[in-house]
């Protein structure tokens, strides 16, 4: 299940659509990190609303993500992590560390415009 | 409705297949959607470890039912392989352990997820992870 990448501006969206397997979750993030250097983007939003389960590998991989971005000098912000999956990472002892986090999309666009703003 | 389902679990896809049929049976259960997540989300960490460490084995999930009369219903999935198994199981349910050093938190984590936890482990010849949620 590939998942979209959309550009917007200074920043690429990214919308999780359904399950991902552990290749996908991968996947996504070798293409954003690819992505954002070929775009020179100044952020990105990973909306993950769609993922019903947020399990060790998939925080894991997300912080990694952010991570990478972060060496490139871009932003990352996860959106629309669902308050059941939330509060089963928090039972389940994961933690995304210092990953920015939003509600949803349209909170993650503020926060990157704001970020982008203090910063120029 | 069967009441034993099993998903045999080989590469990163299964453990999809199977966290999905743990949710669909929990919420044909009646389980809240709070809960049936976390019965995913512990299915999920319990095929992964088939994954990582034995390559290979089953999810085996069931109905199950309390004490006659008390009308409470749960889940019961069972995990096993035939892999390398766990030297020190004690070691393992503690908090911050992993041999694969990436996760350090996969059998505590379940634990909390779950209402029963039992596991059972032979150095070189497999584990079995039996976990319960109930229906509250």
């Amino acid at each position: 299940m590939e998942v979209p990448i959309l550009k917007q501006g200074d920043f690429l969206i990214a919308t999780v659509q359904a399950a991902l397997t552990d290749a996908d979750l991968l996947h996504l993030r070798t293409a954003l990190v690819q992505h954002v250097v070929r775009s020179r983007s100044r952020g990105v939003i990973v909306d993950v609303t769609s993922l019903d389960v947020m399990d060790s590998f998939a925080s894991r991989t997300l912080r990694d993500l952010d991570h990478m971005i972060r060496l490139r000098g871009a932003e990352t912000v996860i959106v629309g992590i669902q308050p059941e999956v939330a509060f089963a990472m928090v039972q389940l002892g994961l933690r995304l560390e210092d990953v920015a986090t939003a509600l949803d999309l349209e909170e993650g666009l503020a926060y990157l415009n704001q970020k982008f703003k203090s910063s120029t | 409705m069967d009441d034993e389902t099993r998903v045999r679990i080989n590469s990163d896809q299964d453990i999809v297949v199977a966290r999905q049929k743990g949710r669909s049976l929990a919420m044909a259960l009646g389980f809240s959607s709070g809960d049936a997540t976390l019965v995913a989300t512990a299915i999920s960490e319990l095929a992964r470890n088939i994954v990582s460490y034995a390559k290979t084995g089953d999810i085996v999930l069931k109905v199950i039912h309390g004490s006659a009369n008390s009308g409470i219903s749960g889940i019961q999935v069972v995990a096993r392989d035939n892999g390398p198994g766990i030297p020190d199981v004690q070691q393992a349910l503690r908090d911050g352990f992993s041999t694969s050093g990436s996760l350090g938190l996969g059998l505590p984590g379940v634990m909390r997820l779950v209402d029963e936890f039992h596991i059972a482990s032979v150095e070189s010849q497999g584990t079995t992870v039996s976990i319960k949620k109930w229906k509250h």
